[in-house]
Parts: C-alpha cells; structure tokens; sequence
C-alpha cells in the first residue's frame, strides 16, 4: 500500500493563547474507504514526534508508517472496514503549520514568533478537516501519549463528534516528571548555540543539542528492562574499554545514532512547541474536577497503559478510568504486560491489537 | 422430593438462572466476570447495558477482545468509584467465598446497584459434610477441589449461612434458586443444593 500526503489550507485558526494563524495548513494521510453513511471514520493522533504518515509505504521516503503494525487491511484498524485518517499536528514539521512554516507576512520562517499552541489548538484543526471532510461522528480518536491526551481533547469539546475513544499509554494532565524531561530536551536545544535564538532557517540547525533532546527522550520511551536486554554492558566494537569519551558501550552508540538521525528529520523549534503544549495540557484546564470535565464525553471508551511505561504510568490511565466510572460512563480498561517502556504502544502490539479490533467491532455495530 | 432440569446457558445452569433473572435493557455489573462470556450472552440475548470488573488481566484482555467493557481492578475495593444505583443488576458469581470481606461487598453491590445477584457453592452440601466427616480433613468436594493451603476459598458458607447474613442485613429476598447438577432442588436446599442464587435487594 503506497501512500501519499496530501495537504489542506485553511483560511484562519484561533489559538487558546489568544493569536490566529492566518492561513494555516495540515497535513493528512488516508487509508481504506469511507462508507456510504459516513460511519467507519477513524481518526489517528500522532504522539509527540510522529506525523501524518501512520501506515502504509510513504510514496516520499519508501518508508513505512509508525503505526502500520496497527494500521491495514485486515490489521487492528482495518482498513477493509474503516476509513482511517491521520493528520500531522499543529506545531509539527511534517507539512501542517509549523515554527518552520513561512510566515506570510514577513516571507520568512515564523521560528520564535510563532504563537505558542496546546493541544486543544491541535484538535480545533483536525476538527476543520474532520469538517472539511463532511464526516459528523467518528467511530473512534485514537492515539498514544500525546496522541491519547488529543483523543480526550476531542471527547470532551467535540462530543457529538466522537463515538468512541482510545486513548493509551497517556495521560489526562502533565505531571512534573513528564514537564520535567521536556524542559531538559528544551535547555538542551536552546543551550545549543546554532539554536540562535530559533533563527537558524537556512542555516546550520542545533543539530547537537536536539540530538541530546532527542537522546534523553529515548532513554524515557524505554524501560530499564528492554535496555538490559537491548545492550546489557556490551561494548561497541571493542574487547575492552577505549579508557577515553568515545563510544565505549552499545547503548552509548544506539543514542548517538538516534540522535543524529532525529536531526534529519526534525525541527528543533517544532520540538520546543509541542513538548510545551504537552505540558500545558489539563483536561480540565483547572476547572471542575476532571470527572465533571470528561461527563462532557459521549464516548465509549478504551483505556489502555503498560506495565513497564513509567514514563505515563499506569496510574495516570487508571486516574482517568476512575474519574470515567464514578459518572457511570463506558469505559474498558487493561494494563499490558510488556517490558517495552512507553514505546509499547508502538512496538509490542499483538495484545492491543486484538483489544482494539474486539472494541471497534462492537462499538461499530452498536453504532450502526 | 420434586425436581426440576434447569437449562444451561454457555454450559452453566446457575448462569442460565442469572440469564432469566435479568430483565431485558437493563444496566448490568457483573464482578469477577472473567472472559465475559456471561456479559456478552447478556447482551447480545437481553440487550442490556453490560459492564465488568476483573483481576486477570489476560481474562480482562479477552473479554475486551468479545466487546464488553471491563475494567481490570480488585472488586473488594474497585466498587468505590461508581456512583450510587448506577445498575440495575450487580452479579456476583461463584466468587463471595473468595473475597476478603463478603459483609461488607454484598453492601457495596446494593449501594451500586438496586439489585445483587449472588450465585455461590454450597458448603453445607451433604458431599461436603460427609467429606469431612469421613476423612477428618478440611472438606473436599466437585466443588471444593483444593487443598487447604491453596484454596482461593477464604470465605466458605452454606446456604443456611447466607439466610443468615441476609436476615442480619435486612435484606428482601425477590428469587432464591438452589441447584444440583443441573436439577433444581426443592427441598433440604441447605443439604441438597450445590450451588444457591439468591436475587436480593434492600427493603
């Protein structure tokens, strides 16, 4: 299945901040086919560096999508039976408006005057498309990590909209740990001195300090364990110890190349937006208790989190799941087993799998 | 002595008994609900709003999987969150003599919801009774297969038991089943009777 991106332009969008961008552009993929009555629409929330390319082969890069592992015919959201639609977010690199984007006005790249976003900007755009498309009610917004924290957002402003919700391995809130890892990936790149201010655009990137920001993500998508079984104390390409600061082991080289690589593909400023408005995000934007805030949800919904995720840990899903049940609301709730960290959601998916294909089932019948 | 074939519904009389009990669109919660079969039969067969709690985490991963919404928690302290009569129905089936405190979630079960359905074995069958006479040792019967020391049953009873604790909680029994094998069992239930379901609620 070979993909392409495809590009809409709107004319204006208001910003919590208070700022409108004018005009602004997102960037989507689709896959499968919407049905007649328009009822097997899916939409597909990146998390933090992810972009609009959620399955399939890129017709660009000939690479594959980072969800098509769950994204495909006869896969958990299977594209035989449902349209399913990813965009990339606002703030992001990836062909939707972002700090990298020509501001119209000045013709140059917006950088630092771009308007500070949150999460709930990102879902009012996606909403404009899900308009755009003509599709009423989506049978389900799914999403992990931050795509999960933009699935609650869409349950809760947008509820006729949203039939079903699945939001895993996130959180309702930013807790100081997860602003915490954010703010040294922000110091890191912002320390770097090609960084310049956030005006670099043309010129050399801080390719060392986003590599660095990139460096300490990973260390906090995996677990203790997967890192123990990934690369041990092995060395890389060496019997004993260089006694110096080049590569000594392999889980030094695997960041370095992690890193470096992130580079290629991202923009420094995208990675200070959006981990900002991660940490903005509050479900209930300190009003009301977070059960009276998702009462607003019509959805069913299914929760999912994983052992070994200490990055969002279990409690947080399980936070949510109580608020959901003491309004008597729908919700299913597992933790899974794995030992892959926060990137379980992206790497060990047989069991979420089989989890999203059973409640997709029932929710589109019911739907029906 | 008058007996009387109970059908079976997925294989189990006492949950054919819970399956005539429910009435049709109604909001169910059935504790310890393992994979969901029950649930599921539920509603699809009576159309009812079906909810669950279970442990296992890879039972809860099953019965996710059939489309039930199931929440993985401990049902000794997972009701709390609900809201008071949020169903009509809270089963709990074959699992009071596993939890810690029967007391006190026979009253959460009727603070959820406006009726409890209890299905459990009966400890004073005459099998059980004679095990024990018999072999001097800590009872073992079809129903009670475990040694001892590693019996999830923490909390035995008999039927005479339950009557018992439902006088002391002033409750209003509406229907009150007791089986054996597949036969219903009209008379000497406390004697007779393997299993006891009990449809119960506050006055």
């Amino acid at each position: 299945m070979v993909v392409e991106a495809n590009t809409v332009r709107f004319d204006s969008l208001s910003l919590d901040g208070g700022a409108t961008l004018a005009p602004v552009e997102v960037a989507y993929e689709t896959y499968g086919r919407l049905n007649a009555h328009k009822t097997n629409a899916i939409l597909v929330l990146h998390a933090f560096s992810g972009d609009a390319h959620a399955a399939g082969i890129s017709h660009e890069t000939g690479k594959p999508g980072w969800w098509d592992n769950m994204i495909g015919p006869g896969k958990a959201f299977d594209t035989d039976r449902y349209l399913v639609i990813c965009t990339n977010v606002l703030g992001g690199c990836r062909g939707t408006t972002g700090p990298s984007s020509v501001n119209p006005e000045t013709g140059c790249p917006y950088a630092m005057t771009f308007p500070v976003i949150t999460i709930g900007d990102m879902v009012r755009l996606q909403k404009m498309l899900i308009d755009w498309f003509g599709i009423e009610r989506l049978l389900t917004v799914t999403g992990g990590s931050m795509g999960g924290m933009q699935a609650l957002k869409w349950a809760v402003d947008y509820p006729e909209q949203v039939v079903s919700a699945i939001p895993i391995a996130s959180t309702t809130r930013h807790s100081a740990q997860q602003i915490a890892f954010n703010e040294v990936g922000r110091q890191a790149i912002m320390a770097d001195p090609d960084w310049n201010g956030g005006d670099y655009y043309g010129k050399q990137p801080p390719a060392r300090g986003l590599a660095v920001a990139r460096m300490v993500g990973h260390i906090t998508y995996m677990s203790d364990e997967s890192m123990r079984e990934k690369f041990g104390r092995r060395l890389r390409d060496k019997e004993t110890f260089g006694f110096g600061f080049d590569v000594d082991f392999e889980v030094e080289s695997y960041l370095r190349y992690r890193g470096s690589q992130f580079v290629n593909r991202f923009d420094a400023n995208s990675y200070l937006y959006i981990t900002k408005a991660m940490d903005y995000f509050d479900l209930t934007e300190g009003q009301g208790t977070l059960s009276s805030v998702l009462e607003r949800a019509q959805a069913r919904f299914l929760v999912i989190s994983f052992s070994s995720d200490w990055l969002y840990p279990s409690y947080q899903s399980q936070e949510m799941v109580r608020a959901l049940r003491s309004r008597n609301q729908d919700v299913a709730y597992v933790e899974l087993q794995s030992n892959y960290g926060h990137d379980s959601f992206l790497v060990d998916v047989a069991e979420q799998a089989e989890l999203v294909r059973g409640f997709l089932a029932s929710t589109f019948e019911r739907a029906q | 002595m008058k007996t009387s074939f109970v059908r079976e519904v997925l294989g189990r009389s006492d949950y054919a008994i819970i399956g005539e009990i429910v009435e049709p669109k109604t909001r169910v919660l059935d504790l310890g609900c393992g994979d969901g079969e029950l649930l599921e039969w539920l509603a699809a067969k009576k159309g009812v709003d079906a909810r669950g709690v279970e442990l296992s985490g890879a039972k809860v991963q099953r019965a996710i999987a059939r489309g039930v919404s199931v929440y993985q928690g401990d049902i000794n302290e997972g009701l709390a969150d609900y809201p008071d009569h949020a169903f009509d129905y809270v089963i709990l089936s074959q699992t009071l003599q596993e939890t810690q405190h029967p007391r006190d979630l026979l009253r959460e079960m009727l603070r959820v919801g406006r009726r409890a359905i209890v299905a459990f074995p009966n400890f004073g069958h005459w099998r059980v009774r004679t095990s024990m006479m018999f072999s001097g040792r800590a009872p073992r019967a079809p129903r009670f297969p475990y040694e001892w020391y590693d019996s999830p049953n923490i909390h035995v009873l008999t039927v005479l038991d339950f009557e018992d604790l439902i006088a002391l909680e002033k409750l209003v029994v509406e229907r009150r089943f007791f089986l054996a094998g597949h036969r219903g069992v009209a008379t000497l239930p406390n004697l007779l009777a393997e299993v006891a379901v009990y449809l119960v609620r506050r006055p």
